[in-house]
């Protein structure tokens, strides 16, 4: 939901900037948290075959799921409303690890080592890259398409629950990340 | 839970709270002091114009412990719920949060699956309240985006302060402990709030409970030992940054209402009583170059009054103070409705300027010497106080009862609990609605909480 309070942050400053200026920094902060799940995850394909790791990731992801089905209303408490770039990246990094950003990754990280011995850093790296440069610009659109276009209102009518939404899909891509180890 | 959109009475800013559909019914919190064996209560009131019940008390859920003392009570999650910091949309506005001043005890009621015939799902007790927060008497309820933050009166030492803050977990409703990083020297506590979107929080002033709990304390009224400043903090880091003291002529800064609106910085409060002239006034606050600064916006002078109609306790002043107890602003800002519960009238200010009150519309009702009636009711004893206004702006309610204590010093003839609806005129005036007159036998009223929200219980993220 960075997007969200890049439009609040322009909204409430009464500027546009302010919501281009709010993006990169909560873009940054959600590919820290993919690099936080990423470096052990190469640093655990460095003495483990793939399988192995694979096997791990999709564990990981499966256990993180079912906690946040049963506690998809817990969220990160953290930062008010007065923030500068610093804050939204810490930001940002605290609510993409409280809600598994990284290790819904984990598998598709792993799977770009297919083929390689062990997992490569360079093939990591350039695959969180893209996934952040993709975010940003979905963030881009959903932000400047409610700030300009569909307004406030929206939030009451189309908030889905996300966090049941989330929780299924970590679980589902789990799964999947499961049964391909396996 | 909700599964595909936000509890419906969550708004993103107050403009579109007030395109709220009307409330049609009230919970207030009912108190039987001095009554044996008979607990505290809250009732429901059927505000529903095209109801057979309205204005009739439809039903009543009796506490399983008599004495609490109920007093300000507030909900479990409001509009706060979609701020962008840690937005949780799909919870429901659904558990009131109902403290005892006098007990410490905290009820959690439960106003689903029928709204009206709310039930009790979970009591925090005062020793758990103490022991978990380091605080006592919890009075004002606020929804936080990430807590249920409540004010207290009290520490744990019998009688004393310090008045604090402190948080309950959102979802489990277990006492988290005490809000404050560094208080500086704030030691009295009573209401609070905050700009939230600028990470400010406001905290007034009464007394300690020693100072309240067995009425007024005369000694410490004349000798200003009441509360008189305003405290500001950083929200964030919970700091207490700037104090504000108004002088200790004034004595008890009450409700504190910031402006709805989250670009604004402003807000207002009330003081009950000057020891200079017996007058009571309302301030606002408003912040210049990053610091807060206060302005007197409306002096309410006493009246005369022949000392044979007054209470032993007002009889050497030979006047009426007008007591201003209560305050409430409207969710766009504009009218500020203030209970002089003394004189018995309500008054209704334009704040437009916040810092150029306009007196518009006043109504007189009760009053310890006026005691002015009701097309319904005739004569009523008490005056207007805890005050709530609809979430449109076009209706007020309001009910007669301060404190036990203080109402029997006062109101010493007694004073069965009433609840009076105001109509508002789009530009200002109010008018006694004849036929709304609820009334709760020999129990008294206090706080008055609307259907999905009222114009006390909301923050708002984003602006109008």
């Amino acid at each position: 939901m960075g997007w969200l309070f890049a439009v609040s942050l322009a909204l409430q400053e009464q500027r546009e900037r302010a919501l281009w200026r709010a993006l990169p920094p909560i873009a940054l902060g959600h590919m820290l948290a993919l690099v936080a799940v990423a470096v052990p995850l190469l640093l655990l394909g460095s003495v483990l075959p793939l399988r192995a790791v694979a096997i791990v990731a999709a564990a990981a992801l499966l256990a993180f799921g079912a906690w946040k089905l049963v506690r998809w209303y817990r969220h990160p408490r953290w930062v008010g409303m007065k923030v500068g770039g610093r804050d939204l990246v810490l930001w940002s990094f605290i609510m993409a690890t409280g809600h598994g950003a990284g290790l819904m990754v984990a598998p598709a990280l792993v799977a770009l080592g297919d083929g390689h011995d062990g997992v490569p850093a360079r093939v990591t790296l350039s695959g969180i890259g893209a996934h952040t440069a993709a975010l940003l610009v979905v963030m881009a659109a959903v932000a400047w398409v409610v700030y300009r276009w569909a307004g406030l209102a929206i939030l009451r009518t189309h908030w889905i629950n996300f966090d049941l939404v989330w929780a299924a899909a970590l679980l589902l891509t789990g799964g999947i990340a499961m049964a391909g180890a396996l | 839970m909700t599964l595909l959109r936000p509890d419906p009475t969550f708004y993103p800013s107050p403009r579109m709270a007030m395109g709220a559909p009307p409330e049609r019914h009230a919970y207030v919190a009912t108190l039987n002091p001095g009554r044996p064996g008979v607990p505290d209560a809250i009732c429901v009131v059927d505000l529903n114009p095209e109801s057979p019940t309205y204005s009739t008390v439809v039903h009543r859920l009796d506490l399983p412990n008599v004495g609490d003392e109920l007093h300000h009570f507030g909900w479990n999650a409001c509009s706060s719920a979609l701020c962008p910091p840690s937005p949780h949309p799909h919870l429901e506005r659904r558990y009131l949060i109902v403290p005892g001043i006098r007990s410490s005890r905290i009820y959690v009621v439960d106003t689903k699956p029928d709204p009206l015939k709310p039930k009790i799902v979970k009591i925090i007790e005062p020793e758990t309240v103490k022991a978990r927060t380091g605080y006592s008497r919890p009075h004002t309820v606020h929804c936080g985006p990430d807590a249920i933050y409540i004010s207290a009166l009290g520490g744990t030492e019998d009688g004393k302060g310090p008045g604090g803050v402190f948080l309950l977990d959102h979802f489990t409703f277990e006492p988290l402990g005490a809000w404050e990083i560094d208080r500086g020297d704030q030691f009295l506590g009573y209401d609070f709030w905050w700009h939230y979107a600028h990470d400010v929080m406001i905290t007034s002033e009464w007394g300690e409970p020693r100072q309240f709990e067995n009425g007024v304390v005369p000694e410490d009224l004349l000798g200003k030992k009441y509360g008189h400043r305003i405290h500001f903090w950083d929200l964030r880091r919970r700091k207490r940054t700037q104090v504000i003291d108004i002088g200790d002529e004034h004595q008890m800064v009450l409700e504190l209402r910031p402006a709805h609106d989250p670009r604004k910085t402003y807000g207002f409060f009330g003081v009950v009583i000057s020891v200079a002239d017996l007058s009571a006034s309302v301030w606002a606050w408003y912040r210049e170059n990053e610091t807060f600064k206060v302005k007197k916006i409306a002096t309410i002078p006493a009246e005369p009054a022949d000392p044979a109609l007054l209470p032993p306790a007002l009889q050497p002043f030979k006047a009426v103070p007008p007591l201003v107890t209560d305050i409430d602003l409207s969710l766009d800002d504009r009218f500020l409705y203030v209970s002089c519960w003394g004189t018995g009238e309500m008054r209704q200010y334009d704040v437009s300027d916040p810092l150029d009150a306009k007196l518009t519309g006043t109504v007189q009702i009760g009053g310890i010497v006026r005691k002015a009636g009701h097309p319904k009711g005739g004569p009523l004893k008490g005056g207007p106080q805890m005050v709530e206004i609809s979430r449109d702006g076009k209706r007020v309610y309001f009910t007669n009862g301060l404190y036990s204590s203080w109402d029997e010093q006062f109101y010493p003839e007694g004073m069965p609990g009433w609840m009076v609806k105001l109509d508002v005129k789009p530009n200002g005036g109010i008018s006694v609605d004849p036929g709304f007159l609820a009334t709760f036998g020999d129990a008294r009223a206090h706080q008055v909480r609307l259907e999905g929200g009222d114009a006390s219980t909301d923050t708002f993220c984003f602006p109008s």
